[in-house]
């Protein structure tokens, strides 16, 4: 959409009338949306808005409900039918993920962690044995020091800060080589500090890399602040979608309802 | 409910018991003490005034019980050792076997397909003692401590594999999560973010298992499968109760030994 290069290459994400339904709640009503390679865009919503749903979706993490629904990545078409396709696993390699609890293995030191985004490109004994090459020990070496943890690289993952813990989930994913990041609320758990540091990274990652970002986020500051494009949803629906500069008071009542204030972290609109 | 009027709040009453509860309660527990008293006679239970009775053999057996002979020594530890080793590579095999199945029989791994037959053979390993499968492998293998080995390893395998099995299915699948949004395959998916959460407690359950196992080992060692047990069956026909006290010694400070080793060595994982 904002980049030009979305004419010549598939974009990141094209989803097409996606729908996703837990008991008798649906989470996704009929979602449509386009994101070309190299955008940053923000999800936000209230809680329950499906905006987690359809990130998890498009990682192919948790399939769609069978029907017209259909998600591809980077040209590849991830989920049809209601499955989950067998090239996900190609298309999970390019997609760098960022949980809100981190998920790193907690009793691994925090470079194993990040060894771990190795995974997807090494031949698989490799991986099973954790006959990690040099290059890529290089590699994640270089990735830690990049986030500015890489004097924890010996400490088991669960002994450090969640801000750590969260950068090391970056460094994994720049190991991995993702062509874009979605990070699922990874501010979430942060105090503020750390959470811009977060944010910061994850700029600097679309800017300087020309990596795509899609994030979900709570505070509707930070997705003005660090995004250009944001999608809004409201009970599984795309409410709006456009510059963040456009979201304004009115807006935002729709989107949040009149308590919209509240989806503010640190600075009021 | 009789102040329907009154200002003061009223009090809620106690929680009854019911009728049908106390009529339950009383079934259950009567029936309990039927089947006792009507079970006396199955038991003998009229010949327990004997044991008190002090006839000559018991006084023999006591007498000689409270002076051990430990002449033969050397061979009982020897023995002892063997037993040891009987229950090591029994718990060990068992581990080996008990992995595999394990992942399959854990709901959050495996398909319903899967898991299904995978326990139904858990079941099995399980609820057939394992000096039932010792006699088996006595007649098949012979008498000596690989009967044993084998029979320890069946029962324990099963053991082991439910155990292991719900270790797994307790596990934080976040970190899972995190290792399949690399690309990483299913087995990745295991090396790196099941073994990982389920390692400490696996270890302790194998620790554990070997703790039983060198207890069970000994009387496996009666159906002729090697070991300490076989020389204190010998002693025992030989009415050498001297020997048999002495025995039972050693089998005692060799198990107590064990016991806390092998604590001392879990407390540290967990």
């Amino acid at each position: 959409m904002s980049s030009s290069a979305a004419a010549v290459s598939p974009g990141l994400v094209l989803a097409r009338d996606v729908s996703k339904t837990f008991g008798s709640r649906k989470a996704l009503d009929g979602v449509s949306i386009s994101v070309a390679s190299g955008e940053m865009v923000a999800l936000i919503g209230p809680s329950g808005s499906g905006k987690s749903t359809l990130l998890r979706s498009i990682t192919g993490l948790q399939s769609i409900d069978a029907g017209a629904g259909t998600i591809q990545v980077f040209g590849e078409t991830v989920q049809k039918d209601g499955r989950v396709t067998g090239s996900v696993r190609k298309a999970r390699g390019k997609l760098g993920m960022i949980f809100q609890q981190f998920n790193l293995v907690g009793r691994l030191s925090l470079f194993s962690n990040v060894m771990l985004g190795a995974l997807g490109r090494l031949p698989a004994w490799k991986g099973l044995l954790g006959a990690w090459p040099q290059a890529d020990k290089d590699k994640a070496m270089a990735a830690l020091h990049r986030v500015g943890v890489s004097d924890y690289a010996a400490q088991r993952a669960n002994t450090l800060s969640g801000g750590q813990q969260q950068r090391g989930a970056i460094a994994r994913a720049i190991v991995q080589g993702a062509k874009a990041i979605l990070a699922d609320e990874p501010v979430a758990s942060l105090d503020p500090v750390s959470a811009r540091k977060v944010m910061e990274l994850l700029v600097e990652l679309n800017r300087r890399d020309g990596m795509g970002v899609i994030v979900t986020l709570h505070q509707v500051d930070y997705a003005i602040r660090y995004c250009d494009r944001v999608i809004a949803l409201q009970g599984g629906k795309i409410v709006y979608d456009g510059p963040s500069t456009a979201l304004d008071q009115q807006r935002l009542i729709e989107i949040y309802g009149p308590e919209f204030e509240d989806a503010f972290w640190e600075t009021k609109a | 409910m009789t102040a329907v009027a009154s200002p003061a709040v009223s009090i809620p009453v106690a929680p009854k018991k019911s009728t049908l509860a106390w009529v339950a309660d009383i079934l259950v527990w009567g029936g309990v003490a039927a089947v006792l008293l009507y079970s006396i006679d199955a038991v003998d239970l009229g010949n327990l005034p004997r044991l008190f009775a002090g006839n000559d053999s018991t006084l023999l057996f006591v007498h000689d019980l409270l002076r051990p002979d430990f002449s033969d020594w050397k061979m009982f530890v020897a023995k002892m050792w063997e037993t040891v080793q009987i229950a090591l590579w029994g718990t060990f095999l068992a581990v080996l076997l008990g992995i595999p199945l394990g992942l399959a029989a854990a709901r959050n791994i495996a398909p319903v397909w899967v898991v299904t037959p995978v326990r139904w053979v858990m079941n099995l390993l399980r609820s057939v003692p394992d000096l039932v499968i010792g006699l088996l492998f006595v007649t098949a293998v012979g008498l000596g401590p690989l009967a044993g080995v084998l029979a320890i390893t069946l029962n324990t395998a099963g053991v082991l594999a439910k155990l292991f099995s719900e270790a797994v299915e307790s596990i934080d699948k976040g970190p899972v999560e995190g290792v399949r949004a690399t690309g990483a395959g299913k087995l990745h998916e295991i090396v790196w973010g099941v073994l990982p959460q389920v390692a400490p407690l696996w270890t302790s359950f194998a620790l554990y298992r070997f703790e039983s196992n060198s207890r069970s080992a000994t009387v496996l060692g009666l159906i002729g499968a090697g070991g300490i047990g076989q020389v204190l069956f010998d002693s025992m026909n030989a009415f050498d109760f001297r020997a048999v006290s002495a025995i039972v010694i050693v089998v005692v400070v060799a198990v107590t030994l064990i016991d806390t080793l092998s604590q001392v060595m879990r407390r540290r994982l967990l």
